[in-house]
């Protein structure tokens, strides 16, 4: 059966995709460090972000109160879906009343958690994602590997490959200037003909009704004010209460993502255009589940604002694909367990438990902490892999037994030093297989400071 | 049977912990003397340029000389089109340069706030080839200044425009041109 390790195994295979997906990310969190230390009051603003998530947490249903008021006083029709199912429905409902079959969308990871691409395409209505590294992968029938850099995993030789196939680009060309420019002669066609606009948000605001959507391409503003019609699509916990507070966020959301002072376009849509509509639709698919999960429910405050991914050692070695959720990296696997555990389990292993993840995070989710609590909970419903439990129940053993400990140590290194390779690197050590074990010191810690302390 | 509204509602009021105050927002002080060049220097990161207005008739017929669709507001600047005039934004396609207002820049990022007033058409400042902001309303500091000083609801649609579109999708390499306008030229009066 495919895991997160044997898919991690299949991207190790190409070692020079490896480097480059590996080196590229850290890049762009070095070029977020960057910026962030430039704002002297930097952990302040995370505390804040943090803590106007906390009380958005614990009075979500008065916000989303507030926040559909306001909307549907603006003029906007707002909707409810339970699920992804009802989501897909109300949105296809919304296109069949109009009568559209052609509709251009902008990067909404809900509306990919909803797998509503194939839902309308099935009622044979057209999509077209916009945001250039969505199309990518769109054409190539991929998901994304990246909240942020959908089409990260992929090189730009593939790129003129699949644009040559698909846009009559010219074949071996790879230029990104020029691919670039086929995308968007390309797309520019879509949006002047679409008849209908779709946009994730990143923040919709309870004190004025309004949603605001970020992009650096413009796609999304592109979509909206030209299609009659457009709908907007989010988590219910996308709500803060108000106006101000943007400040907080769109100060942390630009520089976390891809160190930038802030994303070109910061849009704010309060009400319809002239003759147009404007739909909102509030979607919980699992939230409130995991807002009554105690140790979890910090998941809900994510931005989505991808600086875990960049900076996480597994991520950036295992490419997101491997983790086989809308949502990869660290934060994807704390949500992910929450959906469907069985699937999921063996994501919350997927990490190094360094907590880089929870110390570049903008609204301080402890994620690393939630990883951690997760392994316990597969571990208590008997959902660990032999591979990984054999080890763990045997340490287990061990670490209870301060002599056993001691006499074990003794012995590992005295048996790594004359056991035959094969017996260190076999199945049933995971570690070993791409993994040279350390050099055997001839004395333990313990040895070593018995006999140095002395001279301390 | 409940809507869903009512079941996801209820469901929240079921599941959400204990009520956590909502933080006060502080200020920090900002060098104001220093607003202008940080502004000039953010945005220039992002490939915008800041000139004076007597050089944006050079500027423009520099840098775009085969321009021919140009809307303006601003009235040292001619435009060709009658935007009041314009009953579809498809209309708008072909417009090569568009100058219209902005109310005020922010110095730390270089985002400068367009509501649907000074846009006149949502779709202008998006759909035009190169776009060129004239700012009358000066540079405040940070985000913070920024939200206090404008009600983001006044009208129906506003935006911070912090440089011209950009993309980095293919192999992380930087391409001005995404979607939207390829150039971004900034004017104070
Ligand atoms: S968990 Fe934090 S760091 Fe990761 S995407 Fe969400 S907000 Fe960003």
């Amino acid at each position: 059966m495919q895991n997160h390790a044997s898919r991690a195994a299949t991207f190790l295979k190409d070692d020079a995709r490896t480097d480059w997906h590996n080196n590229t990310l850290w890049h762009v969190r070095s070029k977020r460090d960057k910026l962030v230390h430039g704002i002297p009051e930097w952990e302040s603003i995370r505390q804040l972000g943090s803590d106007i998530k906390d009380n958005v947490l614990s009075n979500l249903d008065t916000y989303l109160e507030q926040f559909v008021a306001k909307a549907e006083a603006n003029g906007v029709i707002v909707h409810w879906a339970v699920d992804a199912k009802e989501h897909n429905e109300i949105v296809h409902g919304i296109l069949a009343r109009h009568k559209v079959d052609k509709i251009v969308k902008s990067k909404s990871m809900l509306t990919e958690e909803c797998h509503l691409n194939e839902h309308l395409e099935k009622h044979g209505i057209e999509v077209v994602d916009t945001d250039l590294g969505e199309r990518i992968i769109q054409l190539k029938k991929e998901p994304p590997s990246h909240i942020v850099m959908p089409a990260i995993h992929l090189k730009k030789e593939e790129i003129g490959e699949l644009f040559h196939e698909h846009l009559g680009t010219e074949k071996g060309a790879s230029d990104p200037q020029y691919l670039t420019e086929a995308a968007r002669g390309h797309l520019r066609e879509k949006f002047l003909s679409a008849k209908a606009a779709i946009t994730g948000v990143n923040f919709a605001v309870a004190e004025t009704g309004g949603v605001v959507v970020c992009t650096n391409e413009g796609n999304a503003d592109m979509g909206v004010h030209l299609a009659p019609v457009q709908i907007h699509c989010m988590g219910i916990e996308k709500v803060i209460p108000r106006a101000e507070h943007l400040a907080v966020f769109t100060r942390l959301l630009g520089r976390s993502a891809t160190g930038q002072p802030i994303t070109i376009y910061t849009s704010h849509h309060h009400r319809p255009k002239v003759g147009g509509e404007m739909h909102i639709v509030l979607v919980d698919n699992g939230r409130t589940k995991q807002l009554g999960r105690e140790d979890f429910r910090n998941s809900l405050k994510c931005i989505r604002c991808g600086a875990c991914m960049n900076t996480c050692p597994i991520y950036r070695r295992s490419g997101g694909h491997s983790y086989d959720h809308t949502i990869p990296g660290p934060i994807g696997s704390i949500l992910s367990p929450g959906k469907d555990l069985k699937k999921n389990k063996d994501l919350p292993f997927a990490s190094t438990l360094c907590g880089s993840c929870s110390d570049v995070c903008p609204v301080k989710i402890d994620i690393h902490e939630q990883l951690y609590k997760w392994r316990q909970i597969v571990s208590e419903e008997g959902h660990l892999e032999n591979v990984k439990s054999i080890p763990l129940a045997g340490a287990g053993a061990v670490l209870s037994r301060g002599g056993l400990y001691n006499f074990m140590g003794k012995a590992a290194r005295t048996a790594l030093k004359i056991a035959p390779r094969a017996l260190i690197y076999n199945q049933f050590n995971a570690w070993g297989q791409s993994r040279e074990l350390p050099e055997v010191p001839k004395n333990s810690f313990k040895e070593w400071y018995a006999k140095n302390r002395k001279d301390a | 049977m409940p809507t869903a509204k009512e079941h996801i509602l209820a469901r929240v009021r079921a599941n959400k912990p204990a009520d956590r105050p909502l933080p006060d927002m502080p200020t920090y002080d900002a060098e104001v003397d220093l607003d202008l060049p940080l502004f000039t220097e953010v945005i220039g990161g992002s490939k915008g340029k800041v000139m004076a207005m007597e050089d944006l008739p050079g500027y423009l017929a520099t840098n775009f000389p085969d321009a021919k669709v140009i809307a303006s507001t601003v009235p040292e600047i001619p435009g060709n089109i009658d935007l009041a005039a314009v009953k579809d934004p498809l209309e708008l396609a072909l417009v090569d340069i568009a100058v219209l207002r902005g109310r005020f820049a922010v110095a730390e990022n270089g985002a400068i706030w367009v509501t649907e007033k000074e846009a006149v058409i949502r779709v202008l400042p998006f759909i035009t080839q190169h776009l060129v902001l004239v700012i009358d309303g000066g540079v405040v500091p940070t985000m913070h200044e920024a939200y206090k000083s404008i009600d983001i609801a006044e009208t129906g649609f506003g935006v911070f425009i912090a440089g011209p579109s950009k993309t980095a999708d293919i192999e992380q390499s930087l391409v001005i041109g995404a979607h939207g306008p390829r150039s971004l030229g900034v004017v104070f009066v």
